[in-house]
């Protein structure tokens, strides 16, 4: 077992982990934060996105030793409150979600997007997601919500 | 002004937003063990040995084999002519018959330890001779149930050839079509949990789109009445016709019950590729005849189902496929013969379209090999055949009785927002520049089924002691947003805001019974069953109202608008549903304000047409799609934000399939793409922005005059993009593609006509 330290929305956490354990089983067992979720095991859909540093990763390919001594940011860390998150109002707004499953990735993942782009077109849209999976929207209103956000500014 | 056709955000989508989805794998449940499943590598073999010792040397290990499982096999459904005899042990006993086949379980404190474990446990197989193709398979040579002598599961059609069905024909064109193996790939696996009360009655918490149905199977299956089973599907991350009751979901339940402990299992993607149901897998030989002019007489359409390693609800399709054979055109002599047969594969059940676009595919594929025969325009053979506006309702000689369509109207209307003409114009363009990159116009014009069996849903509308309302409905919702629209159906009846309306499903304790959601039948049956409830709320409310100010019941009316009953012509004295339920609560007589309704309905036919523009490189055979218009027409929409949404999804399903994905299996039937990197599963990056374009006909089926959108955009898309992939090779002599239209394939089909 190793011990780490990591800030996870703002909240320092220190524990024990089995060096194998990933981050993303680190948080949702051993912190007990389920709002990332797992959709493969070869890094390819990206449900699993969370922040590390402020840099979008696929928390199912980290380490949770890894994080160790970084600040994490989770969808659980996003919305003020009751307001959520420009990125969050914005796939409501838009209709970007169904089944909601793949939907705490895709705003990690914008939410990272429009950081380092805030005014990106379609296709760098397309291209910057493309790392995250949805089987229910086609993407379409997906695209419609970064585009929103990234109207509304994050 | 009714709340009907409003874009009306989703009463669900905050929970998701922030994290806080409630799916299988986010339940607690303490002190419960870990299921893992240990899964055939073989696609045939003999089990000659399971050695489990140094798995259970691992600390809070045990391994339990087909040898200790005292229920099952499970027989295929119950379809009739479906050969009962293919049999499925929950656990195999002697023999497996596909990878992913489970050979032993492992109960462990842990994801981790029980994925030790279940490499320690050693399966000694004895190799079998293996078939993967359906055309093999058909022959009985090697065969996965000895006993039976034959792999055929099922049959549909006819058998009987009529030799004078194309007689009159002055043109007769055959060919083949193949509606690829596709992996359903809902973005959360399955997952499922159970744990039996101190009562003895057994919940168990299923990623599912049946809990209702599952209940009876559980309790039918495991012996238990089904009062003593309480079957919880929480929050479901996509479904699209594989997450009903499998054989996993069943040994968790009966696992509980063994070990008397709570137990759970959460899929990975790779053991979902193999153990979740596949979808398609049907081949398929047509021939179309008919006059000079474009006027079809005659089609044949031969289907050889693949059902994988063991019979389930795929073995049945070919029956929905020639109910649609006939597809939007009016065709007065149509055969169908289909034969089902089991393979060493993934077993192959519903998804998203479930049978109707292998029926669409192959009448669009005929019809167009029709039209490239006779030199016409594609569009123009459409024309001619099409059932006209004037003909519904319309029974078709396959016996499908249509409700109604304007089927010339959806390809007016995909045609003008395509703009067929500049893109005609575009492609002659680049065709007499002759450069690398060409353009290929495909249309498809189809319709559907939905509830497809006329089922009967479950509703029930009560008011709450604060005046809002909760609907119960035994339909379910993995993502389609019931908990938006079955509202507004309430909300509209009772004059209610859709806020103070809150829509519970999937728990077979709170929701009295219920089928779940499958065929794109949600709408029109339980949102019917919840506006029936509804208006009988009202009229039990009006009969309280006429109480308490001692009118009588035909004077009381409910003015929708602002929610408030009173007095005919009278505004005062009145009485607002909070109002009312407080007096009501404060009498003992709240529990009149509840009233449960169970609407069946026929089926209804969803119609459109879609227009697809492609761009492929004749060099590389590299495809890319650059405009998909769908004109998709499910009758009256309730919330045309989430039936888009619907669309859209189905569409990008749809293309999908044209382009990019397929379940490939090697020579020995180990699956080539059991994981999210080897399987095409299309990115943002892969497609493009839909053109959606509206259109309601109403059905006389149904007051809300409601058909299924959930699966029309799949059905669509799948026959457009394709032919619009061979319209821009037509000038190269490409006449055929196999699906999917990949760079691989479309260069190979380049190759082939140059040769």
């Amino acid at each position: 077992m190793t011990k780490i330290a990591v800030t996870v929305n703002g909240t320092l956490h220190e524990a024990e982990v089995e060096p194998r354990t990933l981050l993303v089983y680190f948080l949702r067992e051993q912190l007990g934060m389920k709002g990332t979720n797992v959709g493969c095991d070869t890094t390819s859909c990206g449900a699993c996105t969370v922040l590390i540093d402020g840099e979008s990763v696929k928390s199912c390919t980290v380490l949770a030793v890894q994080a160790d001594g970084s600040e994490v940011t989770t969808v659980e860390g996003l919305a003020d409150g009751d307001e959520l998150h420009v990125v969050q109002q914005a796939f409501h707004e838009q209709h970007a979600l169904q089944c909601g499953y793949c939907t705490p990735g895709f705003v990690m993942a914008t939410v990272s997007l429009l950081k380092e782009n805030p005014n990106p077109t379609e296709d760098e849209i397309r291209h910057g997601l493309e790392g995250n999976l949805c089987r229910c929207t086609g993407y379409h209103n997906i695209v419609r919500a970064v585009q929103a956000a990234a109207r509304a500014g994050t | 002004m009714s709340i009907l056709g409003n874009r009306v955000l989703r009463k669900e989508d905050p929970r998701f937003l922030r994290g806080e989805g409630r799916y299988v794998e986010n339940l607690p449940l303490e002190g419960a063990l870990t299921v893992t499943f240990v899964r055939s590598l073989f696609a045939h073999a003999r089990i000659a040995g399971v050695d489990k010792s140094a798995a259970e040397a691992l600390p809070n290990v045990q391994v339990l084999t087909g040898a200790d499982i005292d229920v099952g096999p499970i027989p295929p459904p119950p379809f009739p002519g479906l050969e009962q005899g293919m049999a499925r042990p929950l656990v195999a006993v002697d023999t497996v018959r596909f990878v992913g086949d489970i050979v032993a379980i492992v109960l462990s404190d842990g994801r981790a330890a029980g994925a030790d474990a279940a490499e320690l446990v050693m399966v000694d197989y004895d190799p079998l001779p293996v078939v993967v193709k359906p055309a093999d398979a058909a022959k009985d040579e090697v065969l996965l149930f000895p006993e039976l002598g034959t792999n055929v599961a099922a049959r549909s059609g006819s058998a009987e050839h009529d030799e004078k069905l194309f007689d009159g024909c002055d043109v007769v064109v055959s060919g083949t079509n193949i509606s690829q193996r596709m992996a359903p790939s809902p973005l959360e696996p399955r997952s499922a949990a159970a744990e039996v009360g101190p009562d003895g009655r057994v919940t168990a918490w299923l990623s599912t789109q049946t809990p209702h149905q599952d209940r009876m199977v559980l309790a039918g299956v495991l012996g238990l009445d089904p009062a003593d089973v309480r079957v919880i599907a929480p929050d479901v991350g996509g479904g699209f016709g594989a997450k009903m009751l499998g054989v996993e979901e069943l040994l968790i339940v009966w696992l509980a019950r063994k070990v008397g402990k709570p137990v759970r299992w959460t899929e990975t993607r790779s053991e979902s590729m193999v153990a979740l149901s596949h979808g398609r897998a049907q081949h398929q030989s047509y021939t179309i005849g008919g006059t000079r002019d474009g006027k079809v007489l005659a089609y044949r359409l031969e289907a050889l189902q693949d059902c994988g390693a063991y019979p389930a609800l795929g073995a049945f399709l070919p029956n929905l496929t020639a109910l649609m054979s006939s597809g939007v055109y009016a065709i007065q002599r149509i055969e169908f013969e289909g034969r089902s047969v089991v393979t060493n594969t993934t077993p192959i059940s519903a998804f998203r379209g479930a049978g109707r676009p292998e029926a669409t595919q192959a009448i669009e594929r005929a019809l167009d090999a029709f039209a490239a025969e006779l030199e016409l325009d594609p569009v123009e053979v459409r024309r001619t055949n099409l059932i006209p506006k004037d003909a519904f309702p319309h029974t078709t000689v396959t016996h499908a009785a249509y409700d109604s369509g304007d089927y010339e109207g959806a390809l007016d209307l995909a045609l003008h927002a395509a703009g067929l003409e500049e893109l005609r114009d575009e492609q002659r363009r680049r065709r007499e520049e002759g450069g690398a990159k060409q353009l290929g116009i495909g249309i498809s014009c189809y319709v559907e089924i939905t509830n497809g069996i006329d089922e009967t849903e479950f509703g029930e509308v009560e008011i709450t002691e604060d005046g809002g309302a909760i609907v119960r409905t035994g339909s379910f919702s993995h993502g389609q947003g019931h908990e938006t629209t079955f509202a507004m159906i309430a909300a509209e009846r009772l004059g209610l805001p859709v806020e103070q309306v809150t829509v519970v499903k999937g728990d077979t304790d709170d929701v009295a019974r219920g089928t779940g959601t499958y065929g794109s039948k949600s709408t029109q049956i339980g949102g019917m069953a919840a506006r029936l409830a509804a208006d009988e709320v009202v009229e039990r409310a009006k009969q309280l109202v006429a109480d308490y100010f001692e009118a009588g019941v035909a004077d009381i009316s409910l003015d929708l608008a602002l929610g408030r009953f009173r007095v005919v012509d009278a505004p005062e004295p009145s009485l607002s549903w909070p109002e009312l339920a407080a007096r009501a609560a404060a009498d003992g007589r709240l529990g009149e304000l509840k009233m449960a309704h169970d609407f069946k309905s026929s089926p209804t036919f969803p119609f459109g047409a879609h227009v697809a523009v492609v761009e492929v490189d004749t060099e590389t055979g590299q495809v890319e799609l650059l405009r998909l218009v769908a004109v998709d027409d499910a009758g009256t929409l309730i919330n045309p934000l989430i039936a888009e949404g619907q669309v859209h999804g189905g569409v990008a399903t749809g293309v999908s399939q044209a382009l990019y994905e397929q379940v490939v299996y090697d020579e020995d039937g180990t699956p080539l793409t059991s994981t999210f990197v080897g399987y095409a599963f299309p990115s943002s990056a892969d497609l493009p922005l839909w053109e959606v374009v509206e259109m309601e006909t109403p059905t006389p089926v149904n007051p809300l005059g409601a058909k299924g959108i959930g699966e029309s955009g799949t059905i669509g898309a799948t026959p457009a993009v394709h032919s619009a992939v061979l319209d821009a090779l037509a000038p190269q002599g490409v006449r055929h593609i196999d699906l999917p239209a990949n760079g691989e394939n479309v260069w190979r089909a380049i190759q082939e006509a140059k040769s």
